[in-house]
């Protein structure tokens, strides 16, 4: 079968093993070749099982049933194993690191070819074309195990490419990535796609990362059916909201601005010009704003090895406040909330609420700081929801069903009976919070929370957060997160190699930088705005057709200069 | 979290950094053929000053060949552990001394022992034919050992796995996995144990050993699950049952096996008999030639079965002249040895009943040995070095 069609899925129909409901069902399906479909949805609605049927590892590996037909490339994957599959599909799991299958890059990338059993020259000429494809040839000869995380996931993607597949899968290939590697990698997928017109499926949880890429979007509601269409169109319906749809949405839009350029371009054109105010410059990167401190961090240091991690940082946190540490992987944010916990050992000084974390018991130490760590499944070791909230009310000395309490207060309707394990991430997170919050600590620290959790369940965490630092609760937060850290938190502390480079509001700090504004600062630049909520109350779509007067322009007057005149000449409203 | 390994930045790969794998070295197997040859003479031979020698031409050569990269490889592990095997059998032969004979070194004081202990001695006379016996007996086991570290300083065990034939193919993915996977799993044990601070660390017994034991399985599960999955969408296997090979090639495999083991046995274990043939007992012929059949058919056996994958190799190790070399080397050093010390050769140099003296002849030993140590030199036209 030729034709334009790389993946075509008839009436499919998938069951997960004990599962009543099916996750897919009589799903009609079809990607063109050549192009970069998105595949979104909320946590759990099944992208990974409908990733896992392209090249067959659902149903053959998983033990799942599956009705109707998929093909790829003309090849029916009930009667292909995956393994028959590798020349066709490239399939990249989400962690890259558990899937290496040798030690050294160079290694890796051949090992596909070589259990093709394709001639030695041949994959010598072609390791050598997918090193430089993916900009990871001085890479070659390092051990996989010790490359950072953007590394990795190019490496990955540059060992299932090499075998020469049409069709590349990549499941959330970004979220665990600091902005930085994810424009990388991205650069390097969006690059396969327009010069090698390889088909790219692609399932990911940060959409405003990889949306302008997308020429198809397959929306999951999460009833079995798949909604597919342009990007444009499928997002303005979907549940998952990146800040340009709410941006949409609140506007009234009927297609979604897939980047901040289209977004500012139709702004300048259509409004709304609304009247909101400039942007506080940044006079002074590093400002110190506690008074009375809860922790006080003084010269504190963390090496491990040759590395040092943190190097002699003063930090104030104050009761109550919400801050976000921000910088790329390895600038030490998690460092730094170990050593304000004390589990690792630091130099200098750590002080919540005048007792040193570091020399208190363990006990102590988790009602002064609490950390939620980057794997929250780590502090899980029970068989039921039930008996880790028990556990955590003996740990805390709570009072019998305090941990159970805070479940329910952050808004997690748990199944006790259920294992920790079968919860979602985000319902996981919820559980690992409540079982910190049950030793209730002066500080809450919380490492890379929004990997993995979906916009509405990121939205319910800042609405945690909100609550816990109206209770006089100090929640510190490390994350990559722009979007998130621009709207949950109100100081942001930025570090890098060691060191605090920036410290201050996070409004001042996040829409101040060019490359890691939050969308919306970026649309709206140079206006004050770093969420929905800054823009007032929603504009219905009559408002549209309103000429705004000219003098009430501030903001479209910055915005006004990128936009070509041919376009202001042709728009409806000016 | 905090970084448990070490992260690197771009750079190109330096020559000097252990993190990188380097590709311009001698086959893996090579390197162990020679350090194999070493490793019997050390066996063979029962001459301090020999053993001393021999000892030299070893670390000669690794560090010829190697430079400072073999101190980061474990040299001075293998230093330091026949340093303590020295060590270890002094002090017990000092301490429980024994019957020997030549003048008196030192007399200690012997402790009374009683009935049922009798035939241990604690303390009592040295003499210095028993310090030398010990002496060059732990020498023979440090040589041993430091002829077998060598090898592994200076094969890349990674690359003597990759090189191993098609049949044992699964075998040596199975070990470069887990050589990855252990590290890990390492580092995820001592991140839950990390973590369980951050709950108080108030549970005691068998819920505290859960406590790192639930999460640490549970990560090396969802591991294992993930590299399965990742090898079978990357087409482990799909070549295998393509071919067919001959029925009884897993037979003879083991017959093949089980020759070798009956001629090492024949070889060594048997004590020879009267008849002897070109100086060699009979036993130790019938032990040969079991030995060379055996080796034969298995290696026939496992090229047959190695058939069956069609897997290729990525840039495999070539086999060369300097290879060939080097094991020819390794042989003669072998063959020599056997040679000097049987009937025709001079036993009594090899090993000396009295204070051991060095020949003339018998310094060749270690002179051939140390030959390789010219592999690091710089040699024009596919000498030792190709890439």
């Amino acid at each position: 079968m030729v034709d334009a069609v790389a993946v075509r899925a008839q009436n499919l129909t998938i069951t997960q093993p004990g599962a009543r409901t099916p996750v897919l069902s009589g799903v009609d399906l079809s990607i063109r070749e050549g192009d970069l479909c998105l595949v979104v949805g909320r946590t759990g609605v099944g992208k990974s099982t409908l990733l896992g049927t392209i090249n067959g590892l659902v149903p053959h590996t998983t033990g799942a049933t599956m009705g109707g037909h998929l093909t790829v490339a003309g090849h029916d994957t009930r009667e292909c194993r995956p393994r028959d599959l590798a020349h066709l599909v490239g399939h990249v799991g989400q962690n890259p690191a558990a899937t290496f299958v040798a030690d050294v890059v160079e290694d890796e990338i051949a090992y596909g070819m070589e259990q093709l059993g394709l001639a030695p020259s041949v994959m010598r000429k072609r390791v050598e074309e997918t090193l430089d494809l993916m900009g990871i040839a001085t890479l070659r000869r390092r051990r996989v195990t010790e490359l950072s995380g953007g590394q990795q996931q190019r490496v990955a993607i540059a060992a299932v490419l090499a075998a020469g597949p049409r069709v590349l899968v990549l499941d959330e290939p970004t979220s665990a990535l600091d902005p930085t590697a994810a424009q990388d990698v991205l650069a390097a997928i969006t690059s396969l796609v327009h010069d090698v017109g390889l088909t790219v499926v692609l399932a990911e949880h940060r959409l405003e990362r990889v949306m302008q890429a997308a020429d198809s979007v397959l929306w999951l509601p999460g009833d079995g059916s798949v909604v597919a269409g342009s990007p444009a169109q499928v997002l303005g319906v979907a549940d998952v909201t990146p800040p340009l749809v709410e941006l949409s949405r609140h506007l009234g839009w009927a297609e979604v601005p897939l980047s901040v350029r289209e977004a500012r371009r139709r702004i300048a054109v259509e409004g709304p010009h609304l009247d909101l105010p400039q942007a506080p410059e940044l006079t002074e990167a590093v400002t110190d704003m506690v008074d009375d401190p809860m922790a006080r961090l003084r010269r504190v240091g963390v090496r491990y090895g040759d590395v040092q991690a943190v190097r002699s940082v003063d930090l104030d946190l104050a009761a109550g406040s919400s801050v976000a540490l921000m910088g790329r992987n390895g600038s030490g944010k998690s460092s730094l909330l170990w050593a304000l916990q004390g589990a690792v050992p630091s130099t200098g000084s750590v002080e919540v609420g005048g007792e040193d974390p570091r020399r208190a018991s363990d006990a102590r130490a988790r009602e002064l700081v609490s950390l939620v760590p980057q794997s929250p499944a780590d502090l899980l070791y029970l068989p039921t929801v039930d008996a880790e909230c028990q556990q955590a009310d003996r740990e805390s000395d709570a009072t019998p069903g305090t941990t159970a309490a805070l479940v329910r207060r952050l808004g997690g309707d748990l199944p006790g009976d259920r294992n920790p394990r079968d919860l979602s991430e985000g319902q996981r997170l919820t559980l690992v919070l409540a079982i910190q919050l049950a030793a209730s600590p002066a500080v809450i620290c919380l490492d890379e929370p929004t990997r993995g959790l979906d916009y509405a369940a990121k939205d319910e965490l800042r609405q945690i957060v909100t609550e816990l630092t109206a209770q006089g609760v100090c929640v510190v937060i490390a994350t990559h997160d722009v979007e998130f850290a621009a709207v949950a938190t109100r100081r942001t502390v930025v570090l890098a190699e060691g060191d605090v480079i920036a410290d201050g509001p996070t409004r001042v700090i996040c829409s101040s930088s060019p490359a890691q504004a939050p969308q919306l600062a970026k649309v709206f630049r140079p206006a004050d705005v770093v969420g929905i909520a800054d823009l007032g109350v929603p504009v219905g779509r009559a408002d549209l057709g309103v000429p705004v007067g000219r003098a009430d322009l501030g903001v479209v007057a910055g915005a006004d200069r990128g936009v070509p005149v041919t376009d202001r000449a042709e728009a409806p409203h000016t | 979290m905090p970084r448990l390994l070490s992260r690197p930045t771009d750079v190109m790969p330096d020559a000097d950094d252990p993190d990188t794998v380097s590709r311009t070295d001698l086959h893996p197997w090579a390197w162990w053929s020679w350090a194999l040859a070493c490793a019997v003479l050390a066996n063979l031979v029962g001459n301090l000053l020999l053993l001393s020698l021999l000892a030299a031409a070893i670390l000669v050569v690794v560090l010829a060949n190697r430079g400072p990269q073999a101190w980061r490889r474990g040299l001075g592990f293998y230093l330091a552990l026949a340093g303590v095997i020295i060590a270890m059998r002094l002090v017990f032969r000092i301490v429980l001394g024994g019957t020997g004979s030549g003048p008196v070194l030192l007399d200690l004081p012997e402790l009374e022992l009683p009935e049922w202990a009798a035939g241990i001695s604690i303390g009592g006379p040295l003499t210095l034919g028993e310090l030398q016996f010990t002496l060059t007996d732990a020498a023979r086991l440090a040589v041993l050992v430091l002829a077998l570290g060598a090898a592994n300083c200076l094969a890349d065990p990674r690359t003597a796995l990759r090189s191993v034939p098609a049949a044992l193919h699964d075998v040596s993915v199975a070990i470069v996995i887990t050589l990855t996977v252990l590290p890990q799993l390492i580092a995820s044990t001592f991140r839950i144990n990390r973590g369980r601070r951050l709950r108080g660390r108030n549970s005691r017994g068998l819920r505290a050993v859960a406590a790192t034991l639930v999460p640490v399985l549970e990560d090396a599960v969802e591991g294992a699950m993930a590299l399965a999955t990742s090898m079978e969408a990357r087409g482990f296997g799909r070549t295998r049952e393509q071919r067919s090979v001959g029925r009884g090639t897993g037979l003879a495999l083991v017959g093949a096996a089980l020759a070798m083991v009956i001629g090492v046995f024949w070889l060594l274990g048997v004590a020879p008999t009267s008849g002897r043939v070109l100086g060699v007992g009979i036993e130790q012929w019938i032990g040969l030639a079991l030995l060379g059949t055996g080796t034969a058919v298995g290696v026939v056996s496992l090229l047959r079965s190695g058939r069956r994958l069609a897997v290729t190799r990525y840039r495999p190790q070539p086999w060369a002249r300097a290879e060939w070399a080097l094991l020819a080397l390794a042989v003669s050093l072998v063959v020599l040895t056997c040679w000097w010390g049987s009937a025709w050769g001079a036993p009594t140099d090899l090993r000396p009943s009295g204070w051991p003296t060095l020949t003339a002849p018998a310094v060749i030993l270690p002179l051939v040995a140390v030959l390789p140590a010219a592999a690091a030199l710089p040699v024009p036209n596919g000498g030792a070095h190709h890439g």
